[in-house]
């Protein structure tokens, strides 16, 4: 009896605390509402069959259990004896066939539409490192220039080709936290890493992808609501992975524009160099990095 | 159709086998420690994987002490809460669950269910155990080396496994986990062999595959996953020693690590991470198969009740075993692999929750108007089914590709996978355990010490486990040694947290309990009767209980039956044996004459 109370308990528990949980996805800001509701979708679907599945079993606890003891003995009826019922495990089977359809369909179609850049995104490239972010923005050209990890060096910490015209006018942003989107402008993220995996994810925006050494990933997303967002590193990374933030800012187009003048180009940033070697900025990242080693 | 209804059969000789045959230990030695006997050999295995898992629960609680009250403990580092979750992961999934179901109830359960004398080969079987036991204490030994054990996460994935970022990357520990790896899989090899040739060619008379009980249907399907998966992880062990010890990029793409250029150059991490999963996922069913065997048993025997739809459970477990090997990059969605594999491992995935959503549909059935004796054993195979449904579900969101993205990485899969691979073959192990303790030692377990570890250990878990799929949707990450400050996560969520860690103490503690009551049973429990559950498997008709080494009586059993011949209408008994002849069959006179 108790037993059969719990069960049903689990079930009615359960269904309550979703109704009311404080725990529930960040108001969305970006243009995957499709993600939240394949979730919703699939929210009905496997809950209802949870429920029905505990009651069920809570039912038959309640309806046929003949106390706690080993003996049988005890117990006045037999079960009953019906080994095998082809029509009821055929109707199982398609139920279960189409609630399989309704989850995966909604979710294969969102998914096609996640893969599928498109036409007039804008492209940035992010950039991961050991326990930063770094971007990149094409510039005036709207062209990335090219990069190899081979070059990366303490003046070229993205490893352009330093002879490519396309890379000249790219704009650099070091400082890890510092990335700034335009609102309603769809962007192509390039995702690249100089070390180990990261993943660039800001929970707002609901997508995710892997960053990969020695490849490019990518997922594309339009930003529907200004703010500052958090940038959180969720694939393990090291020691200071949990450490691994940043902070993404969906500006009006206005701003946006005029934050992006601001921000100093790969030529720029070269010529400022040759102009002062001692003092790169270069430098001070590498003992940032030397000064969270030594904090562990 | 299964055979049912005992009818009158022609007497079918018992297969005979000379004394001689017999391997008989002598000293004290090759009886209790280079025992060749399978069944000593299951109590080694299970002795030593429960052991490293008292390990493995330890560490757990030390994580959640981290994240249930952060900034308290000093002793925890961002190092070694890495090092934690990472070993804690590892020795739970490899050490103790697949150590355990095969290494534990497969040696025991195997050559009793299925009317053999002992495994096929028992030296080997032998070597099996004593290998596992050296992968464990080279595992161990990387705690003790200097910078610790690695804490790359139980997935290893390189580069930051063999870099020196990653706690244990640059010294010993990550070489360590590899070669006990290496060893673990050279030792279950041996045993997992033993484990199928035994079931395809050490069968009893009329023992044949569609009578077996799904135990061994369970055991035997994940033990040729195992065989054909385990290699995958081999091979990848190897290569990533070899990136690190001798600088070969098998995974290693250029690097600038730290601003450093390493030598490493064209390798790919992506290929590591196809051949874990390419073990890793089959490995889920590893576990899960012989939970799916033992649960199917548990609920028919003590609800007095067949198995409803054993042939379709059959072929469910048969059908999941090869699905199994076509699903493995659902566990890379966001991994940056070429984003087309998303539709075809989407689409296999959920495919496999047909088959699966057929086994809970029947195990439930089977209480359908059954004769449900809640023992021990009944509540815990209730719990699973609770727990696996529960878990299977969220599988459902992780493995439909799109429903991945916003969740991959974050606490809701750390609570999907606790709760489908940690919690519900868990259960099935404590449930098997009460269920089978008879048999092994000829006394009971306590009831009452039995039913405290049975609630505070189910309704613990899944107060652990199902909130905690909430703060996934939040969006707060896994492997996080601190959240510190965001703007996206309520308050509240520390409060979830320190909940959280209450329960696992709690339910941790609870298993003190259970450790308790089987070292007292075992010498003090109350002595059982020969057959307690009335069971109508094999391994309940032993010559003596516990079973002595050959199992049986000079003549083997000869099996006329399934093992679901419960409540068989026209029977006095609502049990009738596997071995008992059909012409011994105890039938209702009719009514008249």
């Amino acid at each position: 009896m108790w037993t059969a109370i719990i069960v049903a308990l689990v079930a009615i528990g359960s269904l309550i605390f979703h109704l009311y949980t404080p725990w529930w996805s960040t108001e969305i800001a970006s243009n995957w509402g499709g993600m939240d509701t394949t979730i919703d979708i699939t929210f009905w679907i496997t809950g209802v069959a949870y429920i029905l599945i505990l009651l069920f079993c809570a039912y038959c606890i309640y309806r046929w259990h003949t106390g706690s003891g080993n003996s049988s003995s005890e117990s006045n009826h037999k079960a009953e004896y019906n080994p095998e019922n082809k029509k009821l495990e055929i109707w199982l089977t398609a139920i279960t066939a189409l609630g399989v359809i309704g989850l995966l369909a909604p979710g294969l179609i969102v998914w096609d539409d996640y893969v599928t850049v498109p036409e007039d995104a804008v492209q940035v490239e992010v950039m991961g490192k050991q326990w930063e972010w770094g971007y990149r923005y094409p510039g005036a050209d709207g062209k990335l220039g090219k990069t190899d990890a081979r070059l990366i060096n303490d003046d070229n910490p993205f490893g352009l080709h330093l002879d490519d015209p396309n890379g000249q006018d790219d704009i650099i942003v070091e400082d890890g936290y510092g990335m700034h989107l335009q609102l309603g402008q769809p962007v192509h993220l390039l995702l690249r890493s100089v070390d180990v995996l990261h993943d660039f994810y800001v929970p707002q925006f609901r997508a995710k992808m892997d960053m990969v050494p020695g490849m490019i990933t990518y997922y594309w997303l339009t930003p529907t609501r200004t703010g500052t967002f958090d940038v959180l590193c969720v694939e393990l990374c090291g020691t200071s992975h949990y450490s691994m933030r940043g902070e993404v800012v969906v500006d009006e187009k206005e701003a946006y524009q005029t934050w992006l003048s601001e921000q100093e180009t790969f030529a720029e940033m070269r010529a400022a160099l040759n102009k002062k070697p001692s003092e790169t900025s270069k430098v001070a990242m590498s003992s940032q990095f030397k000064d969270k080693i030594t904090q562990r | 159709m299964v055979d049912i209804t005992p009818e009158k059969v022609e007497n079918v000789s018992p297969a005979e086998v000379p004394e001689a045959d017999l391997y008989h230990a002598h000293s004290f030695w090759t009886k209790y420690v280079f025992c060749q006997d399978a069944k000593v050999i299951a109590i080694q295995y299970s002795g030593t994987a429960v052991v490293i898992g008292m390990v493995g629960l330890v560490l757990s609680w030390l994580m959640r002490l981290q994240l249930g009250v952060p900034e308290t403990f000093s002793f925890i580092s961002p190092e070694s809460y890495l090092q934690f979750v990472t070993m804690h992961g590892m020795i739970m999934v490899i050490y103790l669950l697949t150590a355990l179901f095969l290494g534990g109830f497969g040696n025991y359960l195997i050559q009793l269910m299925v009317g053999a004398r002992d495994m096929v080969f028992p030296y080997v079987n032998m070597l099996s155990y004593w290998i596992y036991l050296l992968a464990v204490l080279i595992l161990v030994a990387s705690f003790f080396v200097p910078g610790g054990p690695t804490g790359a996460g139980w997935t290893l994935y390189p580069p930051q496994a063999i870099l020196s970022g990653t706690p244990g990357g640059t010294g010993l520990g990550i070489i360590l986990m590899l070669v006990s790896l290496a060893f673990f899989i050279i030792g279950f090899t041996m045993g997992g062999l033993n484990y199928v040739v035994t079931i395809l060619q050490a069968r009893t008379r009329g023992m044949t595959l569609m009578r077996m009980p799904l135990t061994i249907w369970g055991i035997f399907t994940a033990t040729v996953l195992a065989l054909l998966a385990f290699p995958a992880l081999f091979v990848s062990a190897i290569m990533m020693t070899l990136d690190s010890v001798l600088g070969t990029s098998f995974f290693m793409p250029a690097i600038v690590e730290f601003g450093e250029q390493l030598s490493y150059g064209g390798g790919s991490p992506i290929l590591f991470q196809h051949l874990f999963w390419f073990f890793g996922h089959p490995e889920v069913y590893i576990v899960a198969l012989p939970a799916f065997g033992i649960v199917s048993d548990l609920l028919s025997v003590h609800a007095r009740r067949h198995i409803f739809g054993y042939r379709m459970m059959v072929w469910a477990i048969v059908a999941i075993g090869a699905l199994s090997f076509v699903v493995w990059a659902h566990h890379m969605y966001v991994s940056g692999m070429n984003p087309w594999f998303g539709f075809f491992f989407a689409t296999t995935t959920l495919i496999i929750a047909v088959p699966t959503a057929i086994k809970v549909y029947n195990w439930t059935l089977t209480l359908w108007r059954g004769d449900i004796h809640l023992t021990i054993p009944m509540l815990f195979a209730i719990a699973f089914i609770i727990t696996f449904v529960n878990g299977g579900i969220t599988g459902l969101f992780l493995g439909n590709v799109i429903v991945d993205v916003p969740l991959s990485d974050t606490m809701f899969v750390v609570a999907h996978f606790h709760m489908v691979m940690g919690i519900a073959p868990i259960l099935v192990v404590f449930g098997a355990i009460y269920h089978w303790f008879p048999l092994m030692t000829g006394r009971m377990l306590n009831d009452a010490m039995g039913r405290f570890h049975f609630w505070v250990t189910f309704i613990g878990a899944y107060l652990i486990y199902f909130p905690m799929h909430y703060l996934g949707f939040v969006g707060v990450p896994r492997r996080y040694w601190s959240m510190e400050d965001t703007n996206f996560i309520p308050d509240s969520a520390a409060d979830l947290n320190a909940f959280i860690t209450v329960a696992a103490l709690i339910v941790g503690f609870a298993q003190l309990v259970f450790i308790y009551n089987i070292l007292v049973s075992i010498f003090k429990g109350k002595p059982s009767e020969r057959n307690p559950w009335k069971a109508t498997s094999l391994e309940w008709q032993t010559e003596t209980v516990p079973p002595g080494h050959g199992n049986f009586s000079k003549e083997l059993p000869v099996v006329y039956r399934w093992a679901y011949s419960f409540s068989v209408p026209g029977t006095v008994d609502d049990y009738v044996p596997q071995n008992v002849h059909p012409n011994d069959v105890k039938l209702v006179e009719p009514e008249g004459s």
